[in-house]
């Protein structure tokens, strides 16, 4: 779920509540605006979600120590994702995964391809402040993991919002180096798009946004489809 | 009438565990009172983090003796559960003694990351009240990279590499290893059905 201050919480609740319902395993609640405008998250709702949701949930934006770590860890979340104070100052992952576990540290990736190589993107949340770090995919997926992530979401920056199916490519390429859980993100359109993703990248899971919001695909006919298809899903 | 007693192990799954127990409609206390933990019908023991932290935590608070010798419904939640066995080799440290058996860590293997996170199947392996209305093959989430032998207290296992004990029970001493508050309606029932246990 992406959102800005002028979502008000009931409907991230309401919205949250149903996803839990309809079977999704886990939610990532995104504020794609808290690194671009260096401010954080506002935490009041952490708390009214995770007493609404009985699956576990991500919080995404803005955390930036410990403290807020700490913070959205302690109103219920399960995890933290870190993507542009990550690149900014990568010992923070090494603090948090110290302080809390590699198990509640996610490290989110924006990446797309330049002449032939990955790349890792920052701050796009914001597009006229996008850019590229100068780092490597490759390199950063190494790093993260040795300083602790314990989890790992590459956003694979083409295929986002286009609904053509995952970058299949790179995500294969990225499998390659994780050994810590991947996740798809970037790409879902189609129910097939997630076999594709599950059987020829071997992600850990996969996540979709817009595809479920618009109502273009629901979650229990996709995990009755992912089911026939000999992938195992909860149902 | 349920007085329920959390005990405040220091775990950042308190929140949501008691939260996980206000939909059931019960209220509860989180608490590092050994009276008040005498006093409650049923106790629930959480703990995330290291189990030598925990262990700590408990003898700090000297709750240890008193964990021990309750008589009523106690479930240990994941590193909660762990504590209840003799020993863990994380921190090879001494615990509750309350189950035998020492939990050990997940080896290494290939393609299975350790902490082991996600949904995976329980599979029953002797009837329990824990298990009413839940499902052998039913999901439920874990997170840990320790994990306690099967013994004859093992009442459902996951396979993870290596098959583990998932839920336990010893007369009034129950354990879960996933976590119930983040399951789904199988952890709720795990929940409700520890709280009817009397």
């Amino acid at each position: 779920m992406r959102f800005r201050d002028h979502v008000v919480v009931g409907d991230i609740l309401e919205l949250a509540r149903r996803y839990c319902e309809q079977g999704a395993d886990e939610l990532v609640f995104y504020d794609i605006t808290a690194s671009p405008d260096e401010r954080s998250v506002d935490r009041s709702w952490v708390r009214r979600v995770a007493a609404t949701l009985d699956i576990p949930f991500c919080v995404a934006g803005g955390i930036r120590s410990v403290a807020d770590a700490e913070e959205v860890l302690r109103e219920g979340a399960e995890k933290i994702s870190i993507n542009s104070p990550a690149l900014a100052d990568p010992e923070l992952i090494s603090r948090l995964s110290a302080r809390f576990g590699a198990q509640c540290v996610v490290v989110g990736i924006d990446s797309q391809s330049i002449d032939g190589d990955y790349h890792v993107y920052q701050f796009t949340g914001d597009p006229q402040r996008t850019r590229n770090t100068a780092r490597r995919t490759h390199d950063w997926v190494r790093e993260v993991q040795e300083r602790g992530a314990g989890e790992i979401v590459l956003n694979c920056m083409a295929s986002d919002g286009v609904r053509k199916g995952y970058d299949i490519a790179q995500l294969v390429s990225v499998r390659r180096i994780c050994n810590v859980p991947l996740i798809a993100s970037g790409g879902a359109g189609q129910p097939e798009h997630f076999t594709d993703v599950f059987k020829e990248a071997r992600v850990d899971g996969a996540l979709a946004a817009s595809v479920f919001h618009t109502g273009a695909l629901g979650i229990p006919d996709l995990k009755r489809f992912l089911r026939t298809q000999s992938i195992e899903v909860r149902l | 009438m349920i007085r329920l007693a959390i005990i405040d192990s220091g775990g950042a799954n308190i929140a949501s565990l008691r939260f996980a127990i206000e939909r059931l409609g019960i209220d509860s206390q989180v608490t590092t009172d050994a009276a008040t933990l005498r006093a409650a019908t049923h106790v629930i023991l959480p703990g995330v983090g290291a189990a030598a932290d925990c262990m700590e935590r408990l003898r700090k608070a000297d709750l240890v003796e008193t964990i021990r010798g309750l008589r009523q419904p106690l479930l240990g939640v994941c590193v909660g559960m762990q504590l209840l066995f003799e020993s863990s080799e994380e921190g090879n440290v001494p615990c509750l003694g309350l189950l035998p058996g020492r939990v050990h860590r997940f080896a290494d293997r290939d393609g299975l990351p350790v902490p082991h996170m996600g949904w995976n199947q329980l599979e029953f392996t002797r009837p329990s009240p824990l298990l009413d209305d839940v499902a052998s093959g039913d999901h439920v989430y874990f997170v840990h990279s320790y994990c306690a032998p099967l013994n004859e207290n093992t009442v459902a296992t996951t396979t993870y590499g290596e098959s583990f004990a998932a839920i336990v029970r010893n007369g009034n001493v129950f354990g879960a290893q996933f976590h119930p508050e983040r399951s789904a309606r199988a952890g709720s029932l795990v929940l409700r059905n520890f709280l009817l246990v009397s």
